[in-house]
């Protein structure tokens, strides 16, 4: 049981980064204001939690001008979504082995 | 034990962002019902038109483009124009209606993403159709073209949205593709297709998806 809850991962026990995670695993991206929309979190909150998994290289960010505009969008990377994945099936082994 | 239902809230919450992000679910069983019954009302116009003009189906297909007086089209048109404008406002209607019950704005990118793959399949068939309409003059062939072409569409389209879709495109196709054997019953294909059709599917996502009680669905 201890070894299936070491396999989860720290980065995504917050809910908000598990939401985020999740929008980036199947879409090719993710704007700032879809996310806002998609998870109901305020500004401040979602930008914390992206710069958290910005830093651990899970997600990627680009930035383009749309106008005068900046308009950001999301993409996880390949390790994030390695992570995700062996987190998800961490969670599924949980699951089943507390059967 | 409390931490398997946190886990299973867990997996729950991943595979709820997943759908609301990637797909369009607001998409009402009820557009379909309805877009069937204005189908049905459309498909019986056409056919007491036909009637009343004294030839069958078949023979204008034969006649078809020197003897057919602008009268025929404009009729055709109308009824084609106005089944498909109550269709479409129901739909959207039905749609918007069921968006704001679930807390969601009707026009987002999954809505677009929608559309974009509907109408590729979709507006290649309709310029299909009027090729083979108005250069080769293929009257009959039109019907079964129309449903084949729906019916690609949906298919296309069904990755966006709800799983139902898919079935319902294959359906079309398959309708379609037994219409191509038995050109002259294009009115009878269309009143299958686009109204029988989605009579069942509407009511299959309506019966699946809105008559449950709110805590049962798992979006």
């Amino acid at each position: 049981m201890k070894n299936f809850i070491d396999r989860l991962n720290k980065a995504f026990e917050n809910r908000i980064r598990l939401g985020i995670m999740s929008a980036l695993m199947v879409n090719a991206s993710v704007d700032f204001l879809t996310l806002k929309e998609l998870l109901d979190v305020t500004d401040g909150n979602l930008a914390s939690h992206i710069s958290a998994l910005e830093k651990l290289e899970y997600i990627a960010v680009k930035k383009e001008f749309i106008g005068k505009k900046t308009k950001t969008t999301y993409m996880a990377t390949k390790l994030g979504k390695l992570e995700f994945n062996h987190h998800l099936k961490a969670l599924e082994d949980l699951i089943r082995n507390s059967e | 034990m409390n931490t398997k239902t946190e886990h299973l809230q867990q997996i729950n919450e991943i595979k709820n962002i997943m759908e609301r992000s990637s797909r369009f679910i607001s998409l009402s069983g009820l557009s379909g019902v309805f877009a069937g019954f204005f189908a049905l009302a459309g498909a019986a116009a056409f056919y007491i038109y036909i009637k009343q003009l004294n030839y069958g189906y078949t023979e204008l297909a034969g006649r078809f483009p020197l003897e057919i007086d602008l009268n025929f089209f404009t009729f055709c048109f109308a009824d084609a124009a106005i089944t498909l404008t109550l269709a479409l406002s129901f739909g959207i209607f039905f749609t918007t209606r069921k968006a704001k019950a679930d807390g969601r704005t009707i026009w987002d990118k999954t809505a677009l993403r929608l559309l974009i793959n509907l109408m590729i399949p979709l507006a290649t068939g309709g310029i299909f159709c009027l090729i083979l309409l108005f250069r080769f003059g293929w009257f009959g062939i039109i019907a079964p073209c129309t449903l084949i072409f729906y019916g690609l569409a949906l298919l296309n389209a069904s990755k966006y949205t709800l799983d139902e879709i898919r079935w319902l495109g294959i359906s079309e196709i398959i309708l379609g593709l037994i219409g191509c054997l038995y050109i002259g019953y294009g009115v009878t294909l269309w009143a299958i297709g686009f109204g029988i059709l989605h009579i069942i599917y509407g009511l299959i996502m309506y019966i699946r998806y809105e008559a449950v009680p709110k805590e049962k669905k798992y979006w």
